[in-house]
């Protein structure tokens, strides 16, 4: 779990780099109430508060929450989102290992849907698309005060749509080219958001090397995007392309951290592949006709549903069996 | 067969719960509770239909062959359906509109014809008639927890649009609990209905085994004073 945290570091670094002290912010908030809740439920179930808490799960499960809340989400959406995830998500369902859905997508679908103005229009404009007026003037202690204090009034200017809802909502009425002579889309794919996942994917490819996750979901999951960008959303000038797909929503961080949780998805190795694939597909699905801008959260979700089924249809052979033609042989 | 009327008044509102020991009728319960008066406004209507279906069912019971008690107790409590639908439809215009198809699907509550069935068909008007209102009042006192918590949580606020039901004279009941409440979407949903029964049905199993333990503890405590008796070796 500790190499899953390090392994964040990059693409955690560049969000703080892009979007400000709120990033920050919000993991050490949602880290710390993590540990606190994960630590009072189990108190309150009487189980060994140390021995669990040393497995870190609530710290990844906080820091993979609070990377996907907008960098000025207000503290009780940090709250509702991280309550949500441990006490409900996991420890409702029997804790570590028992908890048929992820709990930190489920922490951010539920604020998701509960609050859409905070959890849509918060994200701050990347760093170098401020202004010289504006560069120091998001620092640390007005962050601090915009996010637990509400001071609404202070953040009008620093705020701005995120390039994937950018791309879906104006593309009706612009052709690929206009569109991305708009400033979020910088001069290579989306400001800052790039880096983020390239950060994420780097990130990946460590905890990859380390045989953390083995490759199976991340590889379904990208499939399963491109093939549909590729298939439905050829035309640029109609759909979002599959560069913006890849590198400027949460695709890098949902593929290699969320997607991979080991208890929530599915197990046996075709199993992953579909697992991820089906997730990939959904994200594509939901990202293009769907209501929301982004759909990580709600693509593992709907596969966690699935991961099961995928697990009873997908069972290896096993020694000295032959594999089965029709049902069971 | 025959219960005494506290068992039944115990059976309805707490032992055999509609809502949360039967768990029948789940679809008006989970859709309509987002507030307080919607919840008293279908409670009131189930209780309304419950009472009067026990009662013709119980009525009726004796002259009505086996094999097709269930259709006639369907047009029973369809016939009461109709009268409560239309009684809102002329008091509570606004309620109504609200509450919309959820005031029909009364007839499809499983906990009616169940409690027709179960008990008003093999039981005296007298004992029938409290069992329907029981069942029903354990069943609206439900709905008005879930619309409580649902309602607090998901706007702030209590007894909010009161007059919708009680006339203007409610219209400042409105308890505003937290100010400047960012609306949590989550509760007003379905979804908050699920988590919210979840929570009282835990609730309440946690209380029933808190008090069974507590009979067990009763009864195997050794009474002061007593003695017990040998059965081995001679008595000196």
């Amino acid at each position: 779990m500790q190499w899953v945290l390090l392994c964040t570091l990059p693409g955690f670094l560049a969000l703080v780099w892009f979007f400000g002290w709120g990033v920050f912010i919000n993991v050490a908030f949602a880290t710390l109430l993590a540990v606190s809740a994960e630590a009072l439920i189990l108190l309150m179930r009487k189980k060994p508060i140390g021995l669990y808490l040393k497995d870190y799960s609530a710290v990844v499960t906080a820091v993979l929450l609070a990377l996907a809340l907008p960098p000025l989400a207000p503290w009780w959406v940090t709250t509702v989102a991280v309550l949500a995830a441990i006490v409900v998500a996991k420890h409702l369902y029997g804790g570590l290992g028992q908890n048929p859905f992820n709990p930190a997508m489920v922490g951010y679908a539920l604020v998701l849907v509960s609050f859409p103005v905070a959890m849509t229009t918060l994200w701050t404009t990347p760093v170098p698309l401020l202004g010289a007026e504006n560069l120091d003037s998001l620092g640390f202690l007005k962050t601090l005060q915009v996010i637990f204090l509400g001071a609404n009034d202070l953040i009008d200017g620093y705020t701005m749509a995120t390039p994937l809802d950018v791309y879906k909502h104006e593309i009706s009425i612009a052709t690929a080219e206009e569109l991305t002579q708009k400033a979020v889309f910088g001069s290579h794919i989306a400001v800052g958001w790039e880096w983020v996942n390239l950060g994420f994917l780097a990130g990946g490819l460590v905890l990859l090397w380390r045989k953390i996750i083995s490759w199976h979901i991340p590889a379904g999951f990208f499939a399963g995007l491109a093939v549909c960008s590729l298939v439905f959303g050829w035309d640029e000038d109609r759909y979002t392309p599959l560069h913006l797909h890849l590198f400027a929503g949460a695709t890098m961080l949902g593929a290699f951290f969320i997607a991979t949780d080991p208890v929530s998805a599915a197990t046996s190795k075709l199993g992953k592949i579909y697992y991820g694939a089906g997730i990939g597909v959904l994200l594509y699905i939901i990202r293009t006709w769907g209501g929301y801008p982004d759909a990580v959260a709600f693509a593992v979700l709907l596969m966690n549903f699935a991961a099961p089924f995928l697990d009873y249809y997908t069972r290896p052979r096993t020694y000295g069996h032959r594999s089965a033609r029709r049902g069971i042989k | 067969m025959t219960k005494s009327y506290g068992e039944i008044i115990k059976d309805g509102l707490w032992k055999n719960n509609p809502a949360l020991v039967q768990l029948l009728g789940l679809c008006p319960l989970l859709a309509v509770t987002g507030t307080v008066v919607n919840a008293i406004g279908l409670g009131l209507a189930t209780i309304l239909v419950l009472l009067g279906s026990n009662i013709a069912v119980s009525m009726i019971r004796n002259y009505v062959p086996e094999s097709v008690r269930l259709p006639a107790f369907v047009m029973i409590i369809a016939s009461f359906v109709t009268c409560a639908e239309l009684l809102m439809q002329a008091f509570t215009y606004e309620l109504f509109e609200i509450l919309g198809i959820f005031i029909p699907l009364i007839v499809t509550n499983c906990a009616i014809l169940g409690r027709a069935d179960a008990f008003a068909s093999k039981n005296p008007i007298l004992p029938a008639a409290l069992d329907g209102l029981m069942m029903g009042l354990g069943f609206a006192l439900v709905l008005i927890l879930l619309g409580a918590m649902r309602e607090l949580v998901g706007q702030g606020t209590l007894f909010s649009g009161m007059d919708l039901l009680l006339g203007p004279a409610a219209s400042d009941w409105e308890i505003v609990v937290f100010k400047d409440y960012p609306d949590f979407l989550f509760a007003v949903l379905p979804p908050g209905a699920f988590f919210a029964m979840g929570l009282i049905i835990a609730i309440k199993n946690i209380i029933d085994a808190r008090l069974k333990a507590a009979a067990e503890k009763k009864k195997d405590l050794v009474v002061a004073g007593s003695k017990r008796v040998r059965v081995t070796g001679s008595i000196t």
